[in-house]
């Protein structure tokens, strides 16, 4: 493997904690915008989360969007400039809990767009409350007891909802714990773009991410989190490809 | 040479329609509410035929915020919706305010609060004028009384949003958004030279990349310069947009102040209270932020009395007071939750303050 400075990426020290996944997920959608030669006629939006700084790493135009609402921003934007390549790039908070309407509803609307779905199973931003993925028994700053305790439900596992709509195209879930399955992310964000430059709809990629700080935990305990807990519960593959490759 | 415009009878909801498409609105995102359905309705036929996009949003939060999107690639673009909804849309609101964005929002009020009723309301006067969603904005905000004003004003709020990169919300009623009246199509001209938008975002390509955002975390001072940068705008605004109409204020010791459908009405009391001998005019602010201060100023030097007429239960009397500078009194005329005066009600007021 070639390594090397990717064009999309800004050169730059991000702000993100040592050990976290947003940092790879960023590298891999810029390998992947500079593979597809299309970085110059991207629009990607920001989230509300520790990604909000999004612009401050991406070479791309980007706009920062309210908590959530990623989804109808994208979707205005890529229905008046189809020719452009629009992606979401979203936490678990502000994809699955405050946005969850957007979501569905572009989702089912079959836009033409690629969302980016970092699930780190906690609000990292805010400083480590549960958010809609956060898993049975994990502990987090207002489910110090562990996630059930108090009628939390069960995590959201968005994959499976969405390969619900008639309107989805391609549903992935990957994770960036290890080298194996950074490699399969990049394939399906690859594959995400791709759909969405072959004007085939919808597509979402969900990678399981690390968030270290907020799990209070090294690095290299929140890699096993990810490859044992995580997984367990939001298992990796395919879940929708309407396309069927 | 300028085509020959035709007269049509039109409801108000579908005025807009026309007058946006008119001038150039191409991106139309909104969720049914009553009693501004025809907008959604009538979009959702006519856009296509102009090669714009439609979309019936899953709620107005999600509309607003395809409108902070539509905008952000240099479309004209345009929502609507009624009380509850723009209550919805605020948070939109004040995103679009923060990254300046041109976009027109129409309010045609209903009663409330809360679920209220579907009965023309002037009850989101404050939301609109002072803020409604969070932190130091202004909207530039445009209260038509007359089917053919509110397809003239819909065209100019285009010009107005473009011109200041400011939100402009069109702030009517039921009565407004429901009746029919005949209106002449009038081809779009733009009221001001209108700057190139050279913040928009579409692609990259030979350009550095832009961004569009509200966050303003560094240097700590950041944001006291983007909100300083905000008030200097107000303040041009203000300087430069006071739209108000006068009638019979010559000679006259009462004003009566209203805006919208009110002021239509009280214009029809003033002749039934002038036919009694009783010197009453009207002042009818046009732009409610701005709002004409100086206008109010110079009747309150001359006249008696003030009366505010409004469908609510005292809202836009506080701006006329402070615009007077409580330097005459200021009677009020008004109920809330749906409910509109006719001239008769209007004129047993005038009766009544006029002697007082
Ligand atoms: C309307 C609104 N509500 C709440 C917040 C506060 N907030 C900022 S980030 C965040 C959670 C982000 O979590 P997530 O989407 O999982 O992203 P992460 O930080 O974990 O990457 C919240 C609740 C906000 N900015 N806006
Ligand atoms: S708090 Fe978590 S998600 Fe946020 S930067 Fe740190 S490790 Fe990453």
């Amino acid at each position: 493997m070639n390594f090397c400075r990717t064009e999309s990426l800004i050169d730059t020290v991000t702000h993100y904690c040592p050990g976290c996944g947003h940092g790879i997920i960023h590298r891999l959608v810029a390998e992947v915008l500079d593979e597809l030669g299309v970085r110059e006629k991207t629009i990607a939006t920001a989230p509300v989360g520790c990604a909000v700084l999004f612009y401050n790493y991406m070479k791309c135009d980007i706009i920062e969007c309210a908590h959530g609402r990623s989804p109808a921003v994208a979707t205005a934007i890529k229905r008046l400039l189809p020719e452009n390549v629009v992606f979401t790039y979203q936490g678990d908070g502000d994809l699955a809990a405050i946005g969850m309407a957007e979501t569905i509803h572009a989702a089912n609307r079959g836009e033409n767009i690629t969302v980016i779905f970092v699930n780190n199973a906690i609000y990292g931003m805010t400083g480590g409350q549960m958010a809609p993925t956060t898993l049975l028994g994990q502990m987090s700053t207002t489910t110090e007891a562990g996630r059930g305790n108090n009628q939390e439900g069960p995590p959201i596992k968005v994959c499976e909802l969405l390969s619900m709509l008639d309107g989805v195209t391609y549903l992935e879930r990957v994770a960036v714990n290890d080298a194996k399955n950074v490699i399969k992310t990049k394939k399906a964000i690859r594959k995400g773009f791709l759909n969405q430059i072959e004007g085939r709809g919808f597509s979402m990629v969900e990678v399981l991410s690390m968030c270290p700080t907020d799990w209070k935990v090294s690095p290299l305990k929140a890699a096993e989190f990810v490859n044992i807990d995580m997984k367990s519960v939001f298992p990796l593959g395919v879940y929708k490809d309407e396309d069927g490759q | 040479m300028s085509k020959v415009s035709k007269k049509v009878l039109l409801k108000g909801n579908e005025v807009m329609v026309e007058a946006a498409l008119s001038a150039g609105c191409r991106f139309f995102a909104g969720y049914p509410i009553t009693p501004q359905n025809e907008v959604p309705e009538c979009m959702s036929r006519r856009m296509p035929e102009v090669g714009g996009v439609f979309v019936q949003a899953e709620s107005e939060v999600a509309a607003i915020n395809m409108i902070f999107g539509a905008s952000a690639t240099g479309t004209r673009c345009m929502t609507s919706s009624s009380s509850p909804g723009i209550s919805l849309k605020q948070e939109g609101i004040s995103y679009i305010a923060a990254g300046e964005l041109p976009c027109v929002i129409a309010n045609v009020q209903r009663g409330g609060p809360g679920l209220g009723n579907i009965r023309a309301s002037q009850g989101d006067y404050f939301q609109a004028v002072k803020g409604g969603g969070h932190g130091d904005y202004k909207l530039i905000v445009l209260a038509p009384s007359t089917l053919p004003e509110l397809y003239e004003l819909t065209q100019n709020a285009f010009d107005y949003s473009d011109y200041y990169r400011n939100p402009v919300m069109i702030l009517g009623d039921g009565i407004l958004g429901q009746m029919a009246e005949p209106v002449e199509l009038k081809e779009y001209k733009p009221i001001v030279t209108l700057p190139e938008k050279d913040w928009i975002l579409d692609g990259c390509e030979g350009r550095d990349p832009r961004v569009i955002k509200t966050l303003y975390l560094y240097p700590s001072d950041s944001l006291a310069v983007h909100n300083a940068h905000l008030k200097k705008k107000y303040e041009q605004i203000a300087s430069e947009l006071e739209l108000f109409e006068e009638y019979k204020t010559e000679d006259c010791e009462l004003v009566i102040a209203a805006y919208g459908m009110t002021a239509r009405i009280a214009k029809a009391a003033i002749r039934l209270a002038r036919d009694k001998g009783m010197k009453v005019g009207l002042l009818r602010p046009i732009s409610l932020w701005p709002l004409a201060n100086s206008a109010f100023m110079r009747l309150a030097e001359t006249a008696k009395k003030f009366l505010v007429v409004e469908m609510s239960n005292g809202q836009f009397i506080e701006d006329v007071r402070l615009a007077t500078e409580c330097s005459v009194p200021v009677e009020f005329f008004g109920y809330g939750g749906g409910w509109y005066p006719t001239p008769e009600n209007i004129l047993e007021r005038i009766e009544k303050v006029y002697t007082l």
